[in-house]
């Protein structure tokens, strides 16, 4: 056996290593990696940031992978020493490791640019998880950041940072954002587009000076110009990680130096990645990286001969809603035509450059869909003379069917890990995949920067015929996003209204589903305080009664904690005598139920009855369903009436994602039923158990525990904190029983009962503007919408002409 | 829409119908649902083919075409409140669920800040002998 050592545990490295276990070997394989965190997809960073994907999901192998093929993986080792004489290597732990065959796969490191104050705290590079988690700990709303760089790693981290809530500002170098993928013209249409989002872009302006005393506070440019801020991301380039290299011996320029077999100037010592320079040029972007993990692969086990030819440099901006790629060469060159496409009012633009009838590069903003074709054609050199015509402009092509039909089967639809479509479809059918999940797994494809997901989901939809669709389900057609996302849109693009929501990222109409889903979200989002859309809204929620089969509406006034008056029943008889209620009933919540009244007449019942909506109609607060507790009851042990009562003033015309009733029971033989709730409170001696995610409808479920209190007003705010959290994180229609097993009651419980008192406030606050914003829905009857109770006759009929 | 005579009604304020929403509206003995969609009117029978429910009540929606689900908009549909029921604006077609039925639609037009829909004379009679 032959000792192989990587150093080196991020993606170029372990993708290497992937590819070596494919070949026979017979190395005993040892892998260092200076981070705590097992491989990871370092191209996602940027999502984690802006809060598209969890930590844990951009693993790419975990532990146990290694454990499972051999590997010995050494974390949070620093390797300080190459001796390739002695064949050894020195950690920063004072290990030392022999070894037969060495790889570097040291990557790259940020560039600093040389700033005083660079070291104050709250100043980060954009590299690893570290600097992630370290970013999310700082940014949150209100806070000010300053991105130094406007490259492609720049401006991802000021979208993420203003995600989060940011004030974001970046502050360019020279005139051009992406000056290294795009020209000036392209760089304007980027520059407006990130100003569109709300992000200040600062161009040509030198970074002098990080100020403040511990942490950062504010920026200084060489201008004297001062940005205040809380914290500062350097986003000013990379550089290659060729110094351990350098320093035993081995030949370096800008990267460590390889041949096209991925060999250095010492025969026993080879190098992947970002920390390469090949044929004079360096890397920075993921999917060559793959290329040479191949090459690597084949020349280290033996099987020399696959060599690496170099890529033309391409780059894809991962932020939503601002579409940029470049690649190959972007800057207009005498012996070049550029063909270009410009269209200032939808911020489109594109420019090939075209040299002796072979694509030279390309520059898309605003529209990027065709980037593989352009890719394709730069890679195998195509000859465009036919296609001169119509370069800019392939067929239109309506439906997603026959667009992915168009693709030749040799045309790579992952350009990160270099599949094709013909092996797509070859290995759909060999493995009879079904899901997105086992596509992946087999091919690898769409496990880098993600881009390509569409086209192999719509692969996978037309290949296989029981194709299982998965993950995060967008809304409907209309707006073809997820919930998740339209709120990170709603509240980034400051977007009030439904009509503008569906105006911008969907069809301008909407439907019966995504209509009522939008209103939830734009209300939830902002507390209240957007522009509401009757339009929008199920009748339901316009004439605030329940629409029943025969067109007729129910009415339930509000009766808090089921508790009533005689007078208020008195008020309840005459009205119902008076507008000719055709049933009385008690509800399972404690309430009345009026059924059989007009349209026309609901407002007047509701001025008769002089008590507020019930809200039954809708999916919001329901009540609060109450035993007698200790006021009567011999068993009582806490005052569940004036509880309920005080729970059900706190949350009453709120909407939730769905309906959400609520109970207080005074002691735990349970009289109100209140772990069959969304929300409970079961009293104890001395304490309360608030209890969420009950059932007793279609499925009946018992509710998880939540957190036991001492206090009542604890109780409450429990209840509050887990209410808030689920209108911001449910789903719409998503019931609390489904909210609770699809987060998990631990997940929620740390990030309302257990989170940061700092948290709950921020929640239990923007409760408290929705509540203070949110009113009783029966009071429309002093005002109501003009003709939406009454009958609109038409006018006089002697008018009427006969033609 | 039939040939033959009709008569143009004039039925209320164009301000009476919120944009994106619909009303009723009794002209003489029909019972006609007139939409706001924006740029223009339309009018169909109020009451569901199904089970009668209140067509003004229902959500404005797109409809796609060729089949029902994908490509672009193509016309405005209505959903019934009731049981969802969806019904073409512009043809009266029943397009959801999958059956052959239709209701009448008027054609509409505004004049002078004033909704007026077409009833024809014909229409108008069958229905008065039919009630």
């Amino acid at each position: 056996m032959e000792e192989l050592v990587i150093i080196g545990n991020g993606m170029a490295g372990v993708a290497c290593l992937e590819n070596i276990l494919s070949h026979k070997h017979k190395f005993d394989i040892t892998i260092f990696g200076d981070e705590t965190h097992a491989n990871y997809n370092r191209i996602l960073l940027s999502s984690v940031l802006a809060g598209e994907r969890e930590a844990d999901e951009i693993t790419i192998n975990g532990i146990d992978w290694y454990q499972k093929n051999g590997i010995g993986l050494r974390l949070g080792v620093r390797i300080i020493d190459v001796n390739t004489r002695l064949r050894t290597l020195t950690g920063e732990d004072g290990s030392v490791t022999r070894y037969d065959k060495l790889i570097f796969a040291t990557g790259s490191s940020a560039f600093i640019p040389p700033v005083d104050g660079i070291y104050r705290r709250n100043v980060f590079t954009f590299r690893s998880m570290d600097d992630t988690n370290g970013m999310l700990r700082v940014a949150g709303p209100g806070k000010r950041a300053v991105i130094i760089g406007g490259g492609l790693l720049g401006l991802e981290a000021a979208r993420g940072l203003q995600v989060r809530g940011c004030d974001v500002t970046v502050v360019h170098l020279v005139d051009t954002l992406m000056n290294f993928q795009l020209d000036s013209t392209a760089g304007d249409y980027l520059r407006q587009k990130m100003e569109a989002l709300g992000i200040r872009v600062m161009t040509g302006r030198r970074t002098k000076a990080l100020l403040g005393r511990d942490e950062v506070e504010a920026v200084e440019l060489s201008d004297g110009e001062r940005i205040p801020a809380d914290v500062v991301v350097i986003a000013a380039g990379i550089r290659a990680n060729a110094d351990l290299a350098c320093r035993a011996g081995i030949q370096c320029n800008r990267g460590i130096i390889v041949n096209d077999y991925m060999e250095t100037s010492d025969p026993r010592v080879f190098a992947v990645g970002e920390c390469t320079e090949h044929r004079g040029e360096t890397f920075g972007l993921v999917a060559p990286l793959f290329d040479q993990g191949k090459v690597l692969a084949a020349t280290i086990t033996g099987n020399r001969g696959p060599v690496f030819e170099g890529w033309a440099p391409a780059a894809k901006l991962k932020v939503m809603g601002v579409e940029v790629f470049s690649a190959g060469e972007f800057l207009d060159t005498p012996g070049a035509d550029v063909v270009r496409y410009e269209d200032p009012g939808s911020g489109v633009y594109k420019k090939l450059l075209v040299r002796n009838n072979r694509l030279a590069g390309c520059v898309l903003v605003g529209d990027t869909s065709d980037s593989n074709r352009y890719m394709d054609w730069l890679r195998t050199s195509a000859d465009l003379e036919v296609r001169r015509r119509n370069l800019l402009f392939p067929e239109p092509v309506s439906d997603k069917g026959s667009s992915i039909a168009e693709i030749p089967d040799s045309e790579t639809v992952c350009g990160c890990m270099g599949v094709t479509k013909g092996k797509i479809i070859q290995v759909i059918h060999e493995r009879g995949i079904r899901t997105m999940a086992h596509l992946k797994e087999c091919t690898r494809a769409s496990t880098g920067c993600g881009s390509c997901a569409g086209t192999c989901e719509g692969l996978l939809k037309a290949v296989a015929p029981d194709f299982v669709e998965e993950g995060k389900k967008v809304l409907c057609k209309c707006v073809p996003f997820s919930q998740d996302n339209l709120r990170e849109i709603i509240f980034t693009q400051k977007l009030k209204s439904v009509q503008e929501v569906l105006e911008i990222y969907g069809d301008g109409i909407g439907c019966e589903i995504c209509k009522p889903a939008l209103s939830y979200l734009v209300d939830v989002v902002w507390c209240g305080d957007h522009e509401e859309d009757r339009s929008a809204r199920f009748i339901n929620d316009r004439v605030h009664a329940n629409i029943q089969n025969d067109g007729t509406f129910s009415v339930i006034p509000r009766m808090r904690g089921g508790i009533t008056t005689p007078a208020e029943l008195r008020r309840i008889a005459d009205a119902a005598e008076k507008y000719k209620a055709k049933t009385v009933k008690v509800t399972g919540s404690q309430r009345i139920d009026l059924l059989g009244i007009k349209k026309s007449d609901l407002p007047a019942i509701w001025a008769d009855l002089g008590m507020p909506s019930g809200q039954a109609y809708t999916k919001g607060v329901r009540m609060v369903k109450t035993c007698v507790g200790t006021e009567f009851c011999r068993f009582g042990v806490q005052d569940a009436m004036a509880t309920g009562i005080e729970l059900e003033r706190r949350l009453e015309n709120l909407y939730t994602p769905h309906k959400t009733k609520l109970g207080v029971t005074g002691c735990p033989r349970n009289c109100a039923e209140v772990t069959v709730k969304d929300i409970g409170l079961v009293g104890q001696e001395g304490s309360w158990q608030v209890v969420v995610g009950g059932a007793a409808g279609k499925h009946v479920r018992k509710a998880d525990l939540l957190i036991t209190v001492e206090t009542t007003e604890e109780a409450l705010e429990a209840a509050l904190l887990f209410f808030q959290y689920y209108r911001e994180h449910g789903n719409y229609l998503e019931r609390t029983y489904d909210f609770v097993e699809r987060l998990g009651i631990e997940k929620i419980r740390k990030a309302t009962v257990y989170a940061q008192p700092k948290e709950k406030r921020v929640l239990l606050r923007r409760l408290q503007k929705a509540k203070a914003l949110s009113k009783d829905a029966w009071l429309d009857r002093k005002n109501p919408t003009p003709t939406q109770f009454v009958q609109i006759e038409a006018m006089r009929p002697m008018e009427a002409t006969i033609q | 829409m039939s040939a033959g005579a009709i008569n143009w009604i004039r039925v209320t304020g164009e301000e009476n119908i919120p944009v994106r929403e619909g009303r009723s509206v009794q002209v003489r003995d029909c019972e006609i649902a007139i939409f706001n969609l924006g740029d223009r009117f339309a009018a169909i029978d109020a009451a569901c083919p199904h089970r009668g429910g209140p067509l003004c009540d229902g959500i404005v929606t797109g409809n796609r075409a060729p089949s029902l689900d994908c490509g672009p908009v193509v016309s405005h549909a209505v959903v019934c409140p009731l049981h969802g029921w969806k019904i073409d604006l512009q043809t009266g077609e029943v397009l959801k669920p999958d059956v052959s039925v239709r209701v009448d639609t008027y054609e509409v037009r505004v004049s002078e800040g004033v909704v007026e829909v077409a009833v024809p004379v014909a229409a108008r009679r069958r229905r008065k002998r039919a009630a």
